[in-house]
């Protein structure tokens, strides 16, 4: 499509990712392919999981069993693991539906006809990042209360007085800085990178099928073959980084949380 | 003096720069795995929590290839 129109090889860029808009050009409204995506993504996993879980009972039905197993691997599995019982239950719900926003936004980018990932404009990663880091401080605060929080991240116990000139600016950057900027610069980029790589696989093979010709079409079926297993390669970063995404903001609630150790 | 170009690359450096800073977290990942393999022949009863520590490792590792592609973005 990206070629048939120009001819030539083209590499993608990073227009890819600023289509034009569809819906309210010009308002603040503005919807283009990718905001579209992120509706519809967020319609079917409410659809999804309200048809999973629509009549739960004690001795579940098949679909509400398939529905349990997701929630009780991200409640056994992130949650308990990293928080413990009592908090991971409290917790839950919110390191739950970061995960499956994460794995249903991610996992757009191989479904045919969406083919974008809306996790690859900064503007998704960021929001969540920016939940969990106001969840991170707030539980902070609430379990140690506000000072007492603030100088157990700043100022940790056991390290010679002086050295605090040093421990402190780096602590501070690194918890009220990295982390949430961290948090939604590694989903962007593994999404774009991995975007990127599949545009540039196949329009690489339709490069090589219908206009390079004669003997470089050889080339073209090793980057089909490439693209399928980029294809396969990006399931499983859709659910690693969900579950990166997830186990992260839950160890960042568990630091904050911790008392001073 | 009439200087001969033999080879001329065109392009950006800053691709070359993503390939440094692909080096170090390669390194980074491939001990970190091993080691965690490690661990888990050893104690095989631990391996689910080795494994959770290890993907935290790696997300935070991996973040640094990733900052050579974000550098990438912001310089040019």
């Amino acid at each position: 499509m990206l070629l048939a129109a120009e001819g030539g090889f083209h590499a993608p860029g990073l227009e890819e990712f600023y289509p034009p808009a569809v819906l309210f050009e010009g308002t603040p409204f503005e919807l283009n392919r990718i905001m579209l995506i992120r509706i519809l993504v967020a319609v079917v996993l409410v659809a999804v999981f309200m048809f999973l879980m629509r009549n739960p009972k004690l001795v579940p039905s098949r679909a509400q069993s398939v529905g349990e197993m997701i929630l009780e691997f991200i409640r056994k599995g992130i949650a308990h693991d990293m928080l413990g019982k009592k908090d991971g239950d409290r917790f839950f719900p919110l390191i739950a539906v970061i995960f499956l926003t994460v794995f249903a936004m991610n996992i757009t980018g191989i479904i045919p006809f969406l083919n974008i990932s809306p996790n690859a404009n900064i503007g998704m990663p960021l929001f969540m990042a920016v939940v969990s880091y106001v969840v991170m401080i707030g539980a902070g605060i609430q379990a140690q209360g506000g000072w007492q929080y603030v100088k157990s991240q700043l100022f940790p116990s056991g390290v010679p007085g002086a050295m605090y000139i040093l421990v402190t600016p780096i602590e501070f950057i690194s918890t009220f800085i990295a982390r949430p900027l961290s948090l939604a610069l590694r989903l962007t980029f593994n999404m774009l990178v991995g975007h990127l790589l599949l545009v540039l696989c196949f329009a690489a093979t339709q490069f090589f099928f219908f206009e390079a010709g004669g003997a470089l079409a050889v080339f073209g079926g090793l980057t089909l073959v490439g693209g399928f297993a980029f294809t396969l390669f990006e399931i499983l970063v859709a659910v690693l980084q969900a579950y990166v995404f997830a186990l992260l903001t839950a160890a960042y609630i568990q630091l904050s949380v911790a008392q001073d150790h | 003096m009439d200087t001969t170009i033999l080879a001329e690359v065109s392009g950006n450096i800053s691709t070359v720069g993503y390939g440094l800073s692909a080096i170090g977290p390669g390194i980074g990942i491939g001990i970190l795995v091993g080691k965690t393999v490690e661990g888990m022949a050893r104690q095989p009863e631990v391996s689910g929590q080795l494994r959770t520590t290890m993907f935290l490792g790696i997300a935070f590792v991996e973040l640094l290839a990733f900052l050579g592609v974000a550098a990438h973005f912001i310089f040019v």
